[in-house]
């Protein structure tokens, strides 16, 4: 056994069975995170939310996606068709393909490069594209509209949570999960994570990471008062499935980002409990749960706020936290919680 | 065949391809996504080189900022198809000759090209040994800390750039309402709501 996984066959095998692995795990818990969303909603409202399929609804996200899967595609007139298919797959790929970098234990993942952090980054700014291409190729005024307004806000926020980050890898000197993770760990548990020196840039990134995603109350591509279900308007059937398939993922990278980067990733919140991946999966459940509360009690922004805070107070703020972050590390102080590479850990 | 060499090949075929699909789709909009598809596959060079860093940069910078303001005015623009096409037939001799004029050029400067001695040697000396040290910390301590001002004026220059285009395109336009988000922010809700019982088919 060990033989063949030398050659260059088990190599292949095993990256495909460790790609599946994860696939599976992304995929899977999609379908108890869409669950989980309309319970919390339900739950905030006074309701009782999806009940009727499987125990306590637990199979409705099942029944759901079958459902999309059986549907017939209508496919508008005078759309264009080929870019019209590739947005959704797009959209639903891109989502998935970041998860290779995403690690839940040390070394516990399918691509341990380099600039990870980078790769995540790259991905998500890719992931406009989907929009933009839906939206154009759908042929109508509203898709177009809600592109418009999505592909704006998702750069616009896109340039925070960069700046955001590069205080973390300031902190770190490196851009590899593991190595952030690493630096993380300390004596004190979890005092030690990096939400305590990056305290205000913890929330800015989590509010970020709603505009970046399209969640409430950044939602305003599908503002579904004024445009329907913006680009996603004229999809129906698979295709729709992907997007928002594709959206669910990217919210729930995010919840592994934030626990990796401010959170300590699979470390222990205290130092008398082993380090394992259960945690990381808690700290991602517990920020999609913070994601899902959002939604349920925030209303929606008007577009020019959302545009203004963005800019005029999110941008300034993250560049201004870079240069203190770097005049931190750079004199070492506050015993070297900013510069951990200094200090070691 | 390694899978190195594989990866190369790929790349390259659709780098070339898609750079033809620019120039020969009938839909600019068409034309812009093959030019991203270019720009992800010579990311893909930049990788196999081993210039990761350089290659999150392109798709960072390329794809996800410039190619998105491209394809943002080219959906923009209402192009009448057909008129673009009568044009292309009566321009293209002299396209022509100008394209074979700057291949003779080039094909001039190449063909006589001689690499001054030890111009190798010059460009090896500031580089950082890429054994001992990853690409992204080399990059770093060649433009922060060895041409640490030649960075900064370029930077500079950057600025007066986006200056002067703000300048430009920044007018003024009277008997525009605008939203002063500040006043919206400060706004007293006792003076801007009133509350009223209203009684069952009286009205107010």
């Amino acid at each position: 056994m060990a033989e063949f996984l030398d050659t260059a066959l088990g190599i292949t095998v095993l990256i495909v069975a460790q790609s599946l692995l994860v696939i599976a795990f992304v995929m899977i818990s999609l379908l108890f995170l869409v669950y989980g969303d309309r319970k919390v909603w339900a739950a905030v409202q006074m309701r009782r939310g999806p009940n009727v399929v499987g125990p306590f609804g637990l199979l409705q996200s099942v029944a759901d996606a079958l459902k999309y899967v059986v549907k017939e595609v209508v496919i508008p007139a005078g759309v264009d068709r080929p870019v019209y298919f590739l947005a959704p797959m797009l959209s639903f790929v891109l989502a998935v393909l970041a998860w290779s970098v995403i690690p839940f234990n040390d070394g516990w993942v399918l691509a341990d490069i380099n600039v990870a952090v980078l790769f995540v980054l790259a991905i998500a700014s890719l992931e406009v594209y989907g929009v933009i291409m839906g939206g154009w190729a759908s042929n109508s005024k509203y898709a177009f509209l809600g592109s418009l307004r999505s592909a704006a806000q998702m750069i616009s926020y896109e340039v925070s949570l960069g700046l955001i980050i590069i205080g973390v890898i300031i902190s770190t000197g490196s851009m590899n999960f593991g190595a952030i993770v690493a630096a993380q760990d300390g004596n004190w548990g979890l005092f030690s994570w990096y939400w305590l020196p990056h305290l205000p840039m913890v929330v800015l990134f989590f509010v970020s990471c709603l505009a970046e995603t399209n969640r409430p109350p950044f939602d305003l591509p599908e503002a579904e008062s004024e445009l329907v279900a913006g680009f996603m308007v004229e999809y129906s059937s698979t295709p729709y499935l992907l997007f928002m398939a594709g959206e669910y993922i990217a919210i729930f990278l995010m919840c592994a980002l934030i626990s990796l980067l401010f959170f300590g990733g699979w470390l222990s919140p205290v130092p008398f409990l082993p380090d394992g991946p259960h945690w990381m999966i808690l700290k991602m459940a517990f920020f999609f749960f913070l994601f899902a509360m959002v939604k349920a009690i925030v209303p929606r922004y008007r577009y020019d706020q959302l545009m203004r805070i963005g800019w005029k107070v999110f941008l300034p703020l993250s560049l201004a936290w870079v240069v203190i972050v770097a005049f931190f590390a750079k004199f070492e102080l506050f015993g070297g919680a900013y510069a951990r590479w200094a200090v070691g850990g | 065949m390694s899978v190195a060499d594989f990866a190369f090949y790929a790349f390259a075929i659709v780098v070339i391809g898609a750079g033809l699909m620019v120039v020969t789709s009938r839909n600019p909009v068409h034309s812009v996504l093959w030019l991203i598809l270019a720009f992800l596959s010579s990311a893909g060079l930049f990788v196999l080189l081993g210039a990761e860093f350089m290659a999150m940069l392109l798709i960072i910078v390329y794809v996800g900022a410039v190619a998105v303001l491209f394809l943002f005015v080219v959906m923009m623009l209402d192009i009448d198809f057909a008129a673009l096409k009568a044009g292309m037939a009566r321009y293209f001799p002299l396209a022509s000759l100008v394209g074979l004029v700057i291949l003779m050029q080039l094909a001039l400067l190449f063909g006589s090209w001689v690499e001054a001695e030890g111009a190798l040697g010059l460009r090896q000396a500031v580089t950082p040994d890429m054994a001992e040290i990853h690409n992204t910390k080399a990059l770093g301590l060649i433009l922060y800390d060895q041409y640490f001002l030649a960075f900064q004026l370029a930077g500079l220059i950057l600025l007066v750039a986006m200056i002067g285009a703000i300048v430009l395109t920044l007018r003024k336009r009277e008997n525009v309402k605008r939203q002063d988000v500040l006043a919206q922010m400060y706004r007293d809700p006792a003076k801007a709501l009133e509350l009223k019982d209203v009684k069952p088919g009286q009205g107010l």
